[in-house]
């Protein structure tokens, strides 16, 4: 590995966060499809938990505790020493695995093709259904208009 | 009092393999999947996720198989489920403006920023059976598509805020309680009622905010908007040193625009009630703006006038149904012990009065 490829935390926040939301066969079928099983260490082995998602009052306000969501993580270390954190919705041991091996990959002379293979058609899937439902949604649009009651 | 009984394990055990044997039903009728139930009794499986207190659909879809279609033994499976995992952390709040919205329609401006958007709604429908949907294997016709929108979709409040037309809701940053954690204190805060609405059950929500509009604590609502999307959950990571998002959950809100409160030195501004629910609950969101609004007459200034969506004991201790129907329903358990005791008790009153009435009889002849 080289330090020098290490992503910044942004691009670091924005990967994991694709791979949090993607659902776990998307990532799945990409992974597999890169073909690379890195061989690494568990730090901690994939433990399915929650997190209280919080939201606020009137949107902006006092924060208060809405209910919880189901989390998996694990952490992982590659046999060069390079650690992966990874955190999914949902209760998939695989896909927090797989989205750990490609956090590690990508502090890694690996990132460009994780990034290439991986990331951007999860990125791309995720768009294109986003962009579909919004699609739909624009489609379900209206002006109403009211109307001048009669005088009598 | 419920006093353990020993024995009956044959049966017990009978009486549950009978159970899956009806559960499964009919063998020549197609079981159902788990991801049949997700997809196709959506509604379901949101309410079970937000009374349930726990966003994860495919476990809320195994729950309504398990139960039979029964939501509230449902909501039973994944509260009991939900406290066997640990808990990572807490999420940041969540950004309800930045919601991609499926549906937004605000019931106070036709010409709201961002647009009247219906998404897919049983309003404006008959209400007339489908007999179409009774013949399988027909696929829908497809839902037409438009350009998506791109503005912004600002809430509705905050323009009225703009002008200092409604009263604001100030951002903090203080913990809110847990009533999963610690039992619920009295009196509360709006935080914690909030989160026990949230969960509480629909049809007792329903009909406390409806009891609200007949005139027992009349508030005067206007649906300022109702919203029902996809938001992004951000969750600080400890040994990231960073937060990072960690899904994407679906979530219906609604903000109430209310009557005036004021005063000598405040001018008169509109109040707001808040409700929002994981999933897709629209009925339950209102419900919950509704009673959050009545439950705040004292901080707003109001008369007490003794009704009940106003008394937050009343709707914070029986809101809950999984408190209720186990309370409820562990009376048709065995209670020989406790009722032994009563029979005693009622046949020496009966052997008492019945003794006195000869006394008195004998009193009389003599």
């Amino acid at each position: 590995m080289s330090l020098k490829q290490k992503p910044d935390n942004e691009a670091r926040q924005a990967y994991l966060g694709l791979l949090a939301k993607a659902p776990a066969h998307v990532v799945a079928t990409h992974w597999d499809a890169l073909g690379l099983a890195p061989e690494f260490t568990w730090l901690r082995v994939p433990e399915i938990g929650t997190a209280m998602v919080r939201a606020r009052a009137g949107g902006t306000g006092a924060p208060f505790n809405l209910g919880e969501m189901s989390v998996t993580r694990c952490a992982l270390k590659l046999a060069d020493g390079v650690v992966g954190h990874g955190y999914v919705q949902g209760r998939d041991k695989t896909h927090a695995q797989t989205a750990a091996l490609i956090d590690a990959l990508m502090q890694t002379e690996a990132q460009a093709d994780v990034e290439a293979a991986v990331l951007e058609p999860i990125q791309s899937h995720l768009d294109h259904k986003a962009e579909a439902r919004a699609a739909k949604a624009a489609a379900t649009k209206v002006d109403f208009f009211t109307m001048v009651r009669g005088e009598d | 009092m419920y006093v353990a009984v020993k024995g009956g394990e044959r049966a017990i055990d009978n009486a549950h393999t009978w159970l899956a044997e009806e559960r499964r039903g009919d063998l020549d009728v197609a079981e159902l999947s788990i991801a049949q139930i997700r997809e196709q009794l959506k509604l379901a499986v949101t309410r079970v996720m937000a009374e349930g207190s726990l966003y994860d659909p495919d476990l809320a879809a195994l729950a309504i198989k398990q139960a039979r279609g029964d939501l509230i033994e449902a909501i039973f499976l994944i509260r009991a489920y939900r406290t066997t995992l640990p808990r990572f952390g807490v999420s940041n709040p969540i950004d309800t403006a930045d919601m991609t919205c499926d549906r937004r329609v605000s019931a106070t401006y036709k010409d709201v920023p961002g647009g009247q958007v219906l998404g897919p709604t049983f309003d404006y429908t008959h209400r007339l059976l489908d007999f179409a949907l009774a013949a399988e294997g027909e696929a829908p016709v497809p839902a037409p598509k438009a350009e998506p929108r791109r503005e912004p979709t600002p809430h509705v409040t905050e323009f009225l805020n703009k002008e200092g037309l409604i009263q604001g809701e100030a951002p903090n940053d203080e913990t809110p309680p847990d009533l999963t954690r610690e039992p619920i204190k009295l009196p509360g805060t709006r935080p914690l009622r909030l989160q026990s609405l949230a969960r509480g059950d629909e049809g007792f929500v329903l009909s406390m905010a409806y009891s609200t509009q007949r005139g027992y604590g009349r508030n005067h609502p206007f649906v300022g908007e109702l919203r029902i999307g996809q938001v992004p959950v951000e969750m600080e990571i400890p040994e990231l040193g960073f937060s990072i998002e960690i899904g994407e959950i679906e979530v219906t809100e609604c903000e109430t625009v209310n009557q005036f409160t004021g005063s000598k030195t405040e001018p008169p501004q509109f109040t707001r009630g808040y409700g929002l629910t994981l999933g897709m609950c629209e009925r339950k969101a209102i419900s919950m703006a509704l009673v959050d609004r009545a439950l705040r007459w004292e901080e707003l200034g109001e008369d007490n006038v003794g009704a009940p969506a106003q008394d937050e004991e009343f709707v914070l201790m029986h809101s809950d149904n999984i408190q209720a129907s186990g309370f409820l329903e562990h009376i048709k358990l065995p209670h020989y012990v406790d009722f032994q005791s009563e029979l005693e008790l009622i046949r020496k009153i009966r052997r008492e009065v019945a003794q006195a009435q000869t006394e008195q009889t004998q009193e009389a002849a003599e």
